[in-house]
Protein backbone atom coordinates (compact mmCIF):
# COMPACT_ATOMS: atom_id res chain seq x y z
CA UNK A 1 0.00 0.00 0.00
CA UNK A 2 1.29 3.39 -0.91
CA UNK A 3 1.84 5.88 1.90
CA UNK A 4 2.40 9.57 1.50
CA UNK A 5 6.06 10.32 2.26
CA UNK A 6 7.15 13.81 3.26
CA UNK A 7 10.59 15.23 3.95
CA UNK A 8 10.60 18.04 6.50
CA UNK A 9 13.80 20.02 6.41
CA UNK A 10 15.33 23.16 7.85
CA UNK A 11 17.53 24.83 5.26
CA UNK A 12 19.99 27.48 6.29
CA UNK A 13 21.23 28.69 9.59
CA UNK A 14 18.33 29.38 11.92
CA UNK A 15 17.89 26.97 14.80
CA UNK A 16 14.16 27.23 15.40
CA UNK A 17 12.47 23.96 14.60
CA UNK A 18 9.40 23.99 16.83
CA UNK A 19 7.14 24.69 13.85
CA UNK A 20 8.79 22.04 11.69
CA UNK A 21 8.35 19.47 14.46
CA UNK A 22 4.67 20.37 14.99
CA UNK A 23 4.02 19.90 11.27
CA UNK A 24 5.98 16.64 11.23
CA UNK A 25 3.95 15.33 14.16
CA UNK A 26 0.68 16.43 12.55
CA UNK A 27 1.46 14.65 9.29
CA UNK A 28 2.56 11.57 11.21
CA UNK A 29 -0.76 11.47 13.03
CA UNK A 30 -2.51 11.73 9.69
CA UNK A 31 -0.84 8.43 8.71
CA UNK A 32 2.05 9.77 6.64
CA UNK A 33 5.71 8.81 6.78
CA UNK A 34 7.70 11.87 7.70
CA UNK A 35 11.45 12.00 7.27
CA UNK A 36 12.90 14.71 9.47
CA UNK A 37 16.45 15.67 8.64
CA UNK A 38 17.20 18.19 11.37
CA UNK A 39 18.74 21.65 11.39
CA UNK A 40 21.20 23.48 9.14
CA UNK A 41 20.69 21.63 5.88
CA UNK A 42 22.05 22.81 2.57
CA UNK A 43 19.66 22.81 -0.41
CA UNK A 44 21.90 20.13 -1.97
CA UNK A 45 21.50 17.85 1.05
CA UNK A 46 17.74 18.36 1.04
CA UNK A 47 17.32 17.64 -2.67
CA UNK A 48 19.48 14.50 -2.48
CA UNK A 49 17.65 13.21 0.60
CA UNK A 50 14.29 13.86 -1.09
CA UNK A 51 15.33 11.77 -4.09
CA UNK A 52 16.76 8.86 -2.11
CA UNK A 53 13.74 8.77 0.17
CA UNK A 54 11.39 9.00 -2.84
CA UNK A 55 9.14 11.51 -1.10
CA UNK A 56 6.01 13.09 -2.54
CA UNK A 57 6.50 16.43 -0.84
CA UNK A 58 9.40 18.41 0.64
CA UNK A 59 8.37 20.82 3.40
CA UNK A 60 10.90 23.56 4.07
CA UNK A 61 10.88 25.67 7.21
CA UNK A 62 12.84 28.88 7.42
CA UNK A 63 12.67 31.58 10.07
CA UNK A 64 15.79 33.50 9.18
CA UNK A 65 14.54 35.52 6.22
CA UNK A 66 16.61 33.63 3.67
CA UNK A 67 13.59 31.85 2.16
CA UNK A 68 13.73 33.74 -1.16
CA UNK A 69 17.17 32.23 -1.80
CA UNK A 70 16.87 28.82 -0.16
CA UNK A 71 13.38 27.66 -1.17
CA UNK A 72 13.71 28.21 -4.95
CA UNK A 73 17.19 26.67 -4.86
CA UNK A 74 15.71 23.36 -3.65
CA UNK A 75 13.10 23.47 -6.46
CA UNK A 76 15.85 24.15 -8.97
CA UNK A 77 18.06 21.30 -7.75
CA UNK A 78 15.19 18.81 -7.83
CA UNK A 79 14.46 19.81 -11.43
CA UNK A 80 18.13 19.47 -12.38
CA UNK A 81 18.15 15.96 -10.95
CA UNK A 82 15.05 14.93 -12.88
CA UNK A 83 12.82 15.03 -9.82
CA UNK A 84 10.75 18.08 -10.68
CA UNK A 85 7.59 16.14 -9.85
CA UNK A 86 8.36 16.32 -6.12
CA UNK A 87 6.29 19.12 -4.62
CA UNK A 88 8.03 21.74 -2.49
CA UNK A 89 6.17 23.67 0.19
CA UNK A 90 7.42 26.28 2.61
CA UNK A 91 6.66 27.58 6.06
CA UNK A 92 8.04 29.97 8.63
CA UNK A 93 8.19 33.74 8.82
CA UNK A 94 7.35 34.59 5.22
CA UNK A 95 6.12 38.16 4.51
CA UNK A 96 2.84 38.24 2.56
CA UNK A 97 4.40 40.02 -0.38
CA UNK A 98 6.89 37.19 -0.88
CA UNK A 99 4.22 34.50 -1.26
CA UNK A 100 3.26 35.19 -4.90
CA UNK A 101 6.94 35.40 -5.85
CA UNK A 102 7.67 32.08 -4.19
CA UNK A 103 4.75 30.48 -5.99
CA UNK A 104 6.06 31.83 -9.27
CA UNK A 105 9.39 30.21 -8.46
CA UNK A 106 7.78 26.81 -8.02
CA UNK A 107 6.84 26.61 -4.35
CA UNK A 108 3.52 24.76 -4.35
CA UNK A 109 2.17 26.20 -1.10
CA UNK A 110 3.24 28.49 1.72
CA UNK A 111 2.05 27.78 5.26
CA UNK A 112 2.67 30.76 7.52
CA UNK A 113 2.35 30.97 11.31
CA UNK A 114 -1.12 30.05 12.54
CA UNK A 115 -2.00 27.81 9.59
CA UNK A 116 -4.31 25.08 10.94
CA UNK A 117 -2.69 21.63 10.76
CA UNK A 118 -5.81 20.37 9.01
CA UNK A 119 -5.15 22.71 6.10
CA UNK A 120 -1.59 21.37 5.75
CA UNK A 121 -2.75 17.74 5.99
CA UNK A 122 -5.50 18.34 3.42
CA UNK A 123 -3.00 19.85 1.01
CA UNK A 124 -0.79 16.78 1.24
CA UNK A 125 -3.64 14.32 0.86
CA UNK A 126 -4.97 16.18 -2.16
CA UNK A 127 -1.71 16.89 -3.98
CA UNK A 128 0.61 13.97 -3.22
CA UNK A 129 1.26 11.62 -6.14
CA UNK A 130 -1.26 8.84 -6.34
CA UNK B 1 12.04 -2.83 -16.91
CA UNK B 2 13.55 0.57 -17.51
CA UNK B 3 13.99 1.28 -13.79
CA UNK B 4 16.09 -1.86 -13.40
CA UNK B 5 18.39 -0.85 -16.27
CA UNK B 6 18.86 2.54 -14.68
CA UNK B 7 19.52 0.97 -11.28
CA UNK B 8 22.24 -1.23 -12.70
CA UNK B 9 23.94 1.92 -13.95
CA UNK B 10 23.84 3.33 -10.43
CA UNK B 11 20.91 5.74 -10.85
CA UNK B 12 19.77 6.78 -7.36
CA UNK B 13 16.32 7.94 -8.42
CA UNK B 14 15.71 4.52 -9.94
CA UNK B 15 16.91 2.82 -6.73
CA UNK B 16 14.56 5.00 -4.68
CA UNK B 17 11.59 4.23 -6.95
CA UNK B 18 12.30 0.50 -6.91
CA UNK B 19 12.49 0.45 -3.13
CA UNK B 20 9.12 2.23 -3.02
CA UNK B 21 7.61 -0.39 -5.33
CA UNK B 22 8.68 -3.26 -3.09
CA UNK B 23 7.83 -1.35 0.07
CA UNK B 24 4.33 -0.56 -1.19
CA UNK B 25 3.82 -4.13 -2.36
CA UNK B 26 3.02 -2.70 -5.76
CA UNK B 27 1.90 -5.25 -8.37
CA UNK B 28 5.12 -4.61 -10.30
CA UNK B 29 7.27 -5.50 -7.27
CA UNK B 30 7.43 -9.24 -7.96
CA UNK B 31 8.51 -8.63 -11.54
CA UNK B 32 11.21 -6.21 -10.39
CA UNK B 33 12.60 -8.57 -7.77
CA UNK B 34 12.60 -11.45 -10.23
CA UNK B 35 14.65 -9.37 -12.61
CA UNK B 36 17.00 -8.10 -9.92
CA UNK B 37 17.68 -11.39 -8.21
CA UNK B 38 20.43 -12.52 -10.54
CA UNK B 39 22.43 -9.36 -9.81
CA UNK B 40 22.37 -9.86 -6.05
CA UNK B 41 24.62 -11.77 -3.68
CA UNK B 42 27.74 -9.65 -4.00
CA UNK B 43 27.39 -7.23 -1.14
CA UNK B 44 28.39 -7.63 2.51
CA UNK B 45 25.27 -6.99 4.59
CA UNK B 46 25.90 -5.65 8.08
CA UNK B 47 23.17 -5.24 10.71
CA UNK B 48 23.33 -2.70 13.51
CA UNK B 49 20.96 -3.25 16.39
CA UNK B 50 20.52 -2.25 20.03
CA UNK B 51 18.16 -0.28 22.28
CA UNK B 52 16.88 3.14 21.25
CA UNK B 53 19.13 6.03 22.09
CA UNK B 54 22.37 4.08 22.32
CA UNK B 55 23.80 5.79 19.24
CA UNK B 56 23.16 3.40 16.37
CA UNK B 57 22.63 6.14 13.77
CA UNK B 58 25.71 8.06 14.88
CA UNK B 59 27.72 4.87 14.62
CA UNK B 60 26.36 4.14 11.13
CA UNK B 61 27.40 7.67 10.12
CA UNK B 62 30.99 7.11 11.30
CA UNK B 63 31.31 3.59 9.92
CA UNK B 64 30.02 4.73 6.54
CA UNK B 65 32.52 7.58 6.39
CA UNK B 66 35.34 5.19 7.27
CA UNK B 67 34.34 2.72 4.55
CA UNK B 68 34.04 5.58 2.06
CA UNK B 69 37.65 6.54 2.82
CA UNK B 70 38.60 3.02 1.81
CA UNK B 71 36.82 3.57 -1.49
CA UNK B 72 33.82 1.34 -0.69
CA UNK B 73 30.30 2.23 -1.78
CA UNK B 74 27.79 2.00 1.03
CA UNK B 75 24.02 1.51 1.07
CA UNK B 76 22.08 2.21 4.25
CA UNK B 77 18.59 1.09 5.23
CA UNK B 78 17.50 2.64 8.52
CA UNK B 79 14.28 1.59 10.18
CA UNK B 80 12.05 3.46 12.62
CA UNK B 81 8.70 2.39 14.07
CA UNK B 82 5.35 2.95 12.38
CA UNK B 83 2.44 3.95 14.59
CA UNK B 84 0.14 1.05 15.32
CA UNK B 85 -2.79 3.46 15.50
CA UNK B 86 -2.38 5.86 12.59
CA UNK B 87 0.07 4.08 10.30
CA UNK B 88 2.22 7.20 10.31
CA UNK B 89 5.87 7.40 11.26
CA UNK B 90 8.63 9.86 12.02
CA UNK B 91 11.79 8.62 10.37
CA UNK B 92 14.62 10.45 12.07
CA UNK B 93 17.78 8.49 11.38
CA UNK B 94 19.01 11.01 8.82
CA UNK B 95 19.48 13.63 11.52
CA UNK B 96 22.75 11.90 12.53
CA UNK B 97 23.88 11.36 8.94
CA UNK B 98 23.32 14.67 7.18
CA UNK B 99 26.67 14.82 5.46
CA UNK B 100 26.17 11.45 3.82
CA UNK B 101 23.27 12.79 1.71
CA UNK B 102 25.60 14.45 -0.77
CA UNK B 103 28.18 11.68 -0.95
CA UNK B 104 28.13 10.14 -4.44
CA UNK B 105 28.99 6.69 -3.12
CA UNK B 106 26.27 6.49 -0.47
CA UNK B 107 22.58 5.69 -0.79
CA UNK B 108 20.50 6.04 2.33
CA UNK B 109 16.86 5.08 2.78
CA UNK B 110 14.61 5.41 5.83
CA UNK B 111 11.81 2.87 6.31
CA UNK B 112 8.88 2.56 8.69
CA UNK B 113 8.20 -0.89 10.14
CA UNK B 114 4.64 -0.77 8.70
CA UNK B 115 3.29 -3.30 11.14
CA UNK B 116 6.22 -5.69 10.98
CA UNK B 117 7.73 -6.88 14.24
CA UNK B 118 11.19 -8.22 14.88
CA UNK B 119 13.00 -4.88 14.64
CA UNK B 120 13.05 -4.51 10.88
CA UNK B 121 10.57 -3.43 8.21
CA UNK B 122 8.65 -5.85 6.06
CA UNK B 123 10.59 -4.95 2.94
CA UNK B 124 14.02 -4.59 4.55
CA UNK B 125 15.52 -7.58 2.77
CA UNK B 126 14.09 -6.47 -0.54
CA UNK B 127 15.47 -2.96 -0.09
CA UNK B 128 18.88 -4.49 0.65
CA UNK B 129 18.54 -6.54 -2.55
CA UNK B 130 17.98 -3.38 -4.59
CA UNK B 131 21.12 -1.80 -3.11
CA UNK B 132 23.05 -5.02 -3.64
CA UNK B 133 22.10 -5.09 -7.33
CA UNK B 134 23.01 -1.41 -7.57
CA UNK B 135 26.58 -2.41 -6.81
CA UNK B 136 27.05 -1.31 -3.21
CA UNK B 137 30.06 -2.98 -1.60
CA UNK B 138 28.43 -2.85 1.78
CA UNK B 139 24.81 -2.51 2.91
CA UNK B 140 24.23 -1.43 6.50
CA UNK B 141 20.81 -2.19 8.00
CA UNK B 142 19.96 -0.24 11.14
CA UNK B 143 17.08 -1.72 13.14
CA UNK B 144 14.52 0.13 15.21
CA UNK B 145 15.51 0.56 18.83
CA UNK B 146 15.52 -3.09 19.81
CA UNK B 147 15.37 -4.48 23.30
CA UNK B 148 15.55 -8.14 24.09
CA UNK B 149 13.79 -10.30 21.59
CA UNK B 150 13.90 -8.46 18.28
CA UNK B 151 16.57 -10.57 16.73
CA UNK B 152 15.11 -11.10 13.26
CA UNK B 153 17.88 -8.94 11.81
CA UNK B 154 20.18 -11.95 12.20
CA UNK B 155 18.32 -13.70 9.39
CA UNK B 156 18.95 -10.86 6.96
CA UNK B 157 22.64 -10.09 7.40
CA UNK B 158 26.12 -11.58 7.31
CA UNK B 159 27.51 -9.63 10.25
CA UNK B 160 25.49 -8.37 13.25
CA UNK B 161 26.70 -5.57 15.46
CA UNK B 162 25.03 -5.13 18.81
CA UNK B 163 25.35 -1.65 20.28
CA UNK B 164 24.82 -1.09 23.99
CA UNK B 165 25.55 1.74 26.39
CA UNK B 166 26.42 1.77 30.10
CA UNK B 167 23.79 2.00 32.78
CA UNK B 168 20.98 -0.01 31.23
CA UNK B 169 20.86 -3.15 33.33
CA UNK B 170 22.80 -5.65 35.37
CA UNK B 171 24.58 -8.83 34.46
CA UNK B 172 21.38 -10.90 34.49
CA UNK B 173 20.50 -9.09 31.26
CA UNK B 174 23.57 -10.64 29.69
CA UNK B 175 22.37 -14.12 30.63
CA UNK B 176 19.04 -13.83 28.86
CA UNK B 177 18.39 -15.32 25.48
CA UNK B 178 17.66 -13.05 22.57
CA UNK B 179 19.47 -10.13 21.14
CA UNK B 180 22.81 -10.76 22.87
CA UNK B 181 23.06 -14.10 21.14
CA UNK B 182 23.16 -12.58 17.69
CA UNK B 183 26.09 -10.17 18.13
CA UNK B 184 29.16 -10.92 16.01
CA UNK B 185 30.64 -7.67 17.21
CA UNK B 186 29.76 -5.86 20.44
CA UNK B 187 30.01 -2.09 20.73
CA UNK B 188 29.76 -0.16 23.98
CA UNK B 189 28.91 3.33 22.82
CA UNK B 190 28.94 6.49 24.93
CA UNK B 191 32.06 4.91 26.37
CA UNK B 192 32.90 7.94 28.49
CA UNK B 193 29.95 7.26 30.80
CA UNK B 194 30.22 5.61 34.18
CA UNK B 195 29.75 1.85 34.07
CA UNK B 196 31.59 1.34 30.78
CA UNK B 197 34.21 -1.02 32.24
CA UNK B 198 31.55 -3.13 33.95
CA UNK B 199 29.52 -3.47 30.74
CA UNK B 200 32.64 -4.35 28.73
CA UNK B 201 33.39 -7.14 31.23
CA UNK B 202 29.85 -8.52 30.98
CA UNK B 203 29.93 -8.50 27.18
CA UNK B 204 33.35 -10.14 27.20
CA UNK B 205 31.80 -12.89 29.27
CA UNK B 206 29.09 -13.38 26.65
CA UNK B 207 31.80 -13.39 23.98
CA UNK B 208 33.72 -16.10 25.86
CA UNK B 209 30.67 -18.33 25.84
CA UNK B 210 30.20 -17.77 22.13
CA UNK B 211 33.83 -18.66 21.51
CA UNK B 212 33.20 -22.09 23.00
CA UNK B 213 30.75 -22.91 20.22
CA UNK B 214 32.48 -21.28 17.28
CA UNK B 215 35.89 -20.08 16.16
CA UNK B 216 34.86 -16.43 16.03
CA UNK B 217 35.05 -14.66 19.37
CA UNK B 218 32.99 -11.47 19.19
CA UNK B 219 35.25 -8.50 19.89
CA UNK B 220 34.03 -5.86 22.34
CA UNK B 221 34.75 -2.27 21.30
CA UNK B 222 34.33 0.93 23.27
CA UNK B 223 33.29 3.93 21.16
CA UNK B 224 32.14 7.51 21.38
CA UNK B 225 30.45 7.58 18.00
CA UNK B 226 29.68 11.31 17.91
CA UNK B 227 33.40 12.04 18.22
CA UNK B 228 34.51 9.14 16.05
CA UNK B 229 36.44 7.56 18.90
CA UNK B 230 36.97 3.81 18.59
CA UNK B 231 35.01 3.49 15.38
CA UNK B 232 37.99 2.56 13.18
CA UNK B 233 38.44 -0.56 15.33
CA UNK B 234 34.82 -1.51 14.62
CA UNK B 235 35.49 -1.14 10.89
CA UNK B 236 38.48 -3.50 11.19
CA UNK B 237 36.34 -6.04 13.02
CA UNK B 238 33.67 -5.89 10.30
CA UNK B 239 36.35 -6.69 7.72
CA UNK B 240 37.83 -9.42 9.90
CA UNK B 241 34.43 -11.00 10.39
CA UNK B 242 33.78 -11.18 6.66
CA UNK B 243 37.16 -12.83 6.20
CA UNK B 244 36.38 -15.30 9.00
CA UNK B 245 33.01 -16.13 7.42
CA UNK B 246 34.63 -16.86 4.09
CA UNK B 247 37.56 -18.85 5.44
CA UNK B 248 35.52 -20.97 7.83
CA UNK B 249 32.81 -21.84 5.34
CA UNK B 250 30.36 -20.09 7.65
CA UNK B 251 29.55 -17.61 4.86
CA UNK B 252 27.92 -20.31 2.80
CA UNK B 253 25.93 -21.47 5.84
CA UNK B 254 24.71 -17.95 6.55
CA UNK B 255 23.76 -17.46 2.94
CA UNK B 256 21.72 -20.65 3.16
CA UNK B 257 20.05 -19.42 6.37
CA UNK B 258 19.37 -16.08 4.78
CA UNK B 259 17.93 -17.67 1.68
CA UNK B 260 15.74 -19.96 3.77
CA UNK B 261 14.43 -16.99 5.77
CA UNK B 262 13.81 -15.03 2.60
CA UNK B 263 12.04 -17.92 0.88
CA UNK B 264 9.90 -18.58 3.95
CA UNK B 265 8.85 -14.94 4.11
CA UNK B 266 7.97 -14.88 0.41
CA UNK B 267 5.85 -18.03 0.76
CA UNK B 268 4.10 -16.59 3.82
CA UNK B 269 3.35 -13.32 2.05
CA UNK B 270 2.01 -15.17 -0.98
CA UNK B 271 -0.18 -17.42 1.17
CA UNK B 272 -1.55 -14.42 3.01
CA UNK B 273 -2.31 -12.70 -0.27
CA UNK B 274 -4.10 -15.79 -1.53
CA UNK B 275 -6.01 -16.08 1.74
CA UNK B 276 -7.67 -12.77 0.98
CA UNK B 277 -7.97 -13.10 -2.78
CA UNK B 278 -11.30 -13.07 -4.58
CA UNK B 279 -14.34 -12.92 -2.32
CA UNK B 280 -12.37 -14.06 0.72
CA UNK B 281 -12.16 -10.64 2.34
CA UNK B 282 -15.97 -10.52 2.40
CA UNK B 283 -15.97 -14.03 3.79
CA UNK B 284 -13.43 -12.87 6.39
CA UNK B 285 -15.70 -10.03 7.51
CA UNK B 286 -18.67 -12.37 7.65
CA UNK B 287 -16.78 -14.93 9.75
CA UNK B 288 -15.37 -12.20 11.98
CA UNK B 289 -18.91 -11.08 12.71
CA UNK B 290 -19.88 -14.63 13.60
CA UNK B 291 -16.91 -14.93 15.96
CA UNK B 292 -17.76 -11.65 17.67
CA UNK B 293 -21.37 -12.81 18.06
CA UNK B 294 -19.98 -16.03 19.57
CA UNK B 295 -21.72 -18.10 16.90
CA UNK B 296 -18.41 -19.77 16.11
CA UNK B 297 -14.83 -19.80 17.36
CA UNK B 298 -11.83 -18.28 15.55
CA UNK B 299 -10.16 -21.67 15.03
CA UNK B 300 -13.05 -23.21 13.13
CA UNK B 301 -13.60 -19.95 11.28
CA UNK B 302 -9.99 -19.84 10.07
CA UNK B 303 -10.28 -23.34 8.64
CA UNK B 304 -13.56 -22.41 7.01
CA UNK B 305 -12.05 -19.27 5.46
CA UNK B 306 -9.33 -21.22 3.75
CA UNK B 307 -11.63 -23.97 2.46
CA UNK B 308 -12.28 -23.76 -1.21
Amino acid sequence: MKKIRVLIAKPGLDGHDRGAKVVARGLRDAGMEVIYTGLHQTPEQIAEAAIQEDVDVVGLSCLSGAHMTLFPRVVELLKEKGAGDILVTGGGIIPDEDVPKLKELGIAAVFGPGTPLKEIIDFHEKNARK
Amino acid sequence: MELVDRLLKGDKRAAAKLISLVENEDERAAEVLRELYKYTGKTHIVGITGPSGVGKSSLVDRLTKAFRKKGKKVGIVAIDPTSRFTGGAILGDRIRMTELAVDEGVFMRSMGTRGHHGGIAKATTEAAMVLDAMGMDLVIVETVGAGQSQSEIWECVHTSILVEMPGMGDEIQALKAGILEIGDIFVVNKGDLEGTDQLVKELENVAEYKAMEQKWKPPVHVTIATEGKGTDEVVSSIEDHLEYLKESGEYQKREEERTKGEFTRIVQALLLKKAFAGDRSEKFDQLLKEIIEKKTDPFTAAEKLLED
